[in-house]
């Protein structure tokens, strides 16, 4: 729980300092000296109602924070929590390994899947690793390297979306971050195994919808995904990055407008407080939801789950004129 | 919340040289008059003259920007240039607002363009061969992709496919639209899906990159060409070179991202100079269809 007081977002902070003093209270009870029991419910109570309050009505700029808490779960959180036997695979065959995007097969219920997902870091040090989660052209060659393992071997596809972008730096131009994104989406959408995608933090532009092609669609209620990111935004539109809020409002990023927008499938609901609050039972959320929707895949043939694939993609636009080709 | 982490990769922001929106309809055409400088030399440029060459600097060779309807005419055999969907029009989804609406600026830059979007396609021929051919129109709204321009470019894929002819398109564009959201990175998926499906006739697809090149288009059909071309030092790359240099703080080497660094870097089939690309495309579309 460290993590989570001296990460609290700023909205989060009433409600850490009522939990803190709860924690004080019940340690003053414990050594049997008063009796606080009354005052410590009564503060239990109140904790519970000023969460529900403020969690109710989060504002898109709230959600963007929640997306990027650093408490918040990570794909090995959920390979850990939902899947057993974990191969990991590493490298592009070609120049080298990205430990931003990372994968393997493992099993889920029982069944061999291929599991592909972002991976940020939790300390500095993870992170230099990691580079935040932000994968350079070789972990998403990687990513179609396994995907196409997974086709071969007619395994479904189960994609964890949570990076605030595809790095942007000379190394990754020298190699081509732009060709190696488009031909992953080239490559999904002509995958003849389920892929389920998931967005569980930030999904961060090309460089998430990379992994994202899928036959479904989902987002945990409190992440995004969006076409660049509210800083980027604003420092074009406004030139100043710190009016991200209103940007992030403009771009109606969250799974709730993405759902209105019937752009995802379906919103996967988060804990009272967030999935940092309580990981393991966001996991199990995210594990019912991928149980459902591979049910519903496994029973199509390869060529019918591209034909879906394709109609999903293909019907993806608002414009004016004619809807069908003359 | 701490600053664990780095600044956003804003890669759609575009490098200062781009267009901003709005400035269509603010700075008067460089066309315009009878006299062209060359932003490239300062050689000052008789307009009809310029416009024979294809607007290619014949002091110092630049390769200026060149209206997508030109383009598009001066590649296909004469009169054989058929435009399809003009009639899709933008229309503004999210309710985009920032310093003007969405809608207003759409309809400004239509009026100063005479475009309705940042995207023209159709039929035409090359050398007698039938091509679906499309190109960007730069100056509306940066080449910016939104779903007509997403749209469009499927349309182009789908009708290569029905007519079993090469596809040929011509990419200038910062990226993504961002007034669109959502929408517009989708457009990455559906476009790249389609060529997915085209790729089934084994017909080609020539992908010529033209200045500038980057971002969401850069990152999903643009750089899906069974062949890629590219004119000269025309910037092509993922990130503009602004969000780079505020990434790495360091300043760019002189080249990067240009068509010649990406011949070196081996990610381009070629450099083609403009009065030479009618036939090169002629050359590859018989030898491969």
């Amino acid at each position: 729980m460290a993590l989570l007081s001296t990460h609290a977002l700023d909205f989060e902070r009433p409600i850490i300092e009522l939990e803190k003093k709860i924690t004080e209270l019940k340690a003053l009870s414990a050594t049997g000296s008063v009796d606080v029991s009354a005052e410590i419910g009564k503060l239990e109570k109140k904790a519970k109602k000023l969460q529900s309050e403020i969690f109710t009505d989060l504002t898109r700029w709230q959600r963007v924070q929640l997306s990027r808490h650093p408490g918040r779960p990570y794909f090995l959180d959920y390979v850990q929590a939902l899947f057993t036997d974990y191969c990991e695979l590493a490298g592009d065959r070609a120049f080298a390994e990205d430990a931003a995007l990372i994968g393997g097969f493992a099993r889920f219920d029982g069944q061999p899947v291929l599991v592909l997902g972002h991976q940020k870091g939790r300390s500095t040090k993870e992170n230099m690793v990691r580079n935040f989660g932000m994968p350079r052209p070789e972990g998403y060659r990687k990513a179609r390297r396994l995907m196409e393992l997974a086709e071969r071997f007619e395994r479904p596809i189960l994609t964890f979306v949570d990076t605030s972008g595809a790095y942007p730096g000379i190394g990754s131009e020298e190699r081509g971050q732009a060709e190696a994104i488009a031909v992953n989406l080239e490559v999904m959408a002509a995958l003849k195994v389920p892929i389920i995608s998931t967005v569980v933090g930030e999904g961060g532009s090309g460089g998430a919808l990379a992994i994202g092609v899928g036959n479904r669609v989902l987002m945990l209620e409190n992440s995004t995904y969006s076409v660049i990111s509210p800083e980027g935004c604003s420092s074009i539109l406004y030139r100043d990055a710190s009016k991200a809020e209103r940007a992030a409002e403009s771009l109606k990023l969250t799974a709730k407008d993405l759902k209105a927008f019937e752009v995802i499938d379906e919103v996967l609901p988060e804990p009272a407080g967030g999935a940092h609050r309580d990981p393991a039972a966001t996991a199990q959320t995210v594990g019912a939801a991928l149980r459902r929707h591979l049910q519903q895949l496994r029973v199509l043939k390869p060529s019918a789950l591209v034909a879906d694939r394709y109609r999903k993609f293909r019907a993806m636009g608002v414009f004016a004129g004619a809807a069908e080709r003359a | 919340m701490r600053s664990t982490k780095p600044r956003m990769p804003a890669w759609f922001s575009k490098k200062p040289k781009i267009a901003q929106p709005g400035s269509p309809e603010t700075e008067p055409s460089r066309m315009e008059g009878l006299w062209v400088k060359c932003d490239e030399c300062n050689e000052i440029l008789y307009r009809a003259e310029l416009e024979k060459v294809f607007n290619v600097c014949p002091h110092c060779n630049h390769h200026m920007a060149w209206p997508a309807r030109q383009r598009l005419l001066a590649t296909v055999d004469p009169g054989t240039f058929e435009e399809m969907d003009r009639e899709l029009e933008p229309l503004d989804p999210l309710g985009f607002v920032d310093n003007k609406k969405y809608r207003d600026r759409v309809k400004s830059t239509r009026k100063a363009i005479g475009e309705n979007d940042a995207f023209l396609s159709g039929l035409g021929k090359i050398e007698g061969a039938p091509v679906s051919l499309g190109a960007f129109v730069f100056e509306f709204m940066g080449g910016s992709m939104g779903s007509v321009v997403g749209e469009k470019v499927t349309r182009v894929f789908e009708r290569a496919h029905d007519l079993r002819c090469p596809a040929i398109l011509f990419s200038a564009s910062g990226g993504a639209r961002m007034q669109e959201g959502i929408f517009s990175l989708m457009q990455m998926a559906k476009t790249s899906a389609a060529i997915a499906r085209f790729r089934e006739i084994r017909r080609p697809f020539i992908s010529v990159l033209l200045h500038p090149t980057t971002g969401g288009v850069a990152a999903s059909f643009s750089w899906l060409g069974d062949v890629i071309f590219a004119e000269p030092k025309a910037l092509i790359g993922f990130a503009g070179p602004r969000v780079i240099e505020q990434t790495i703080r360091q300043k760019l080497p002189e080249g990067f991202q240009r068509s010649e660094f990406l011949l070196e870097h081996g990610m381009i089939d070629g450099i083609v100079q403009r009065k030479d690309l009618r036939a090169k495309l002629a050359q590859v579309v018989k030898l491969l269809s």
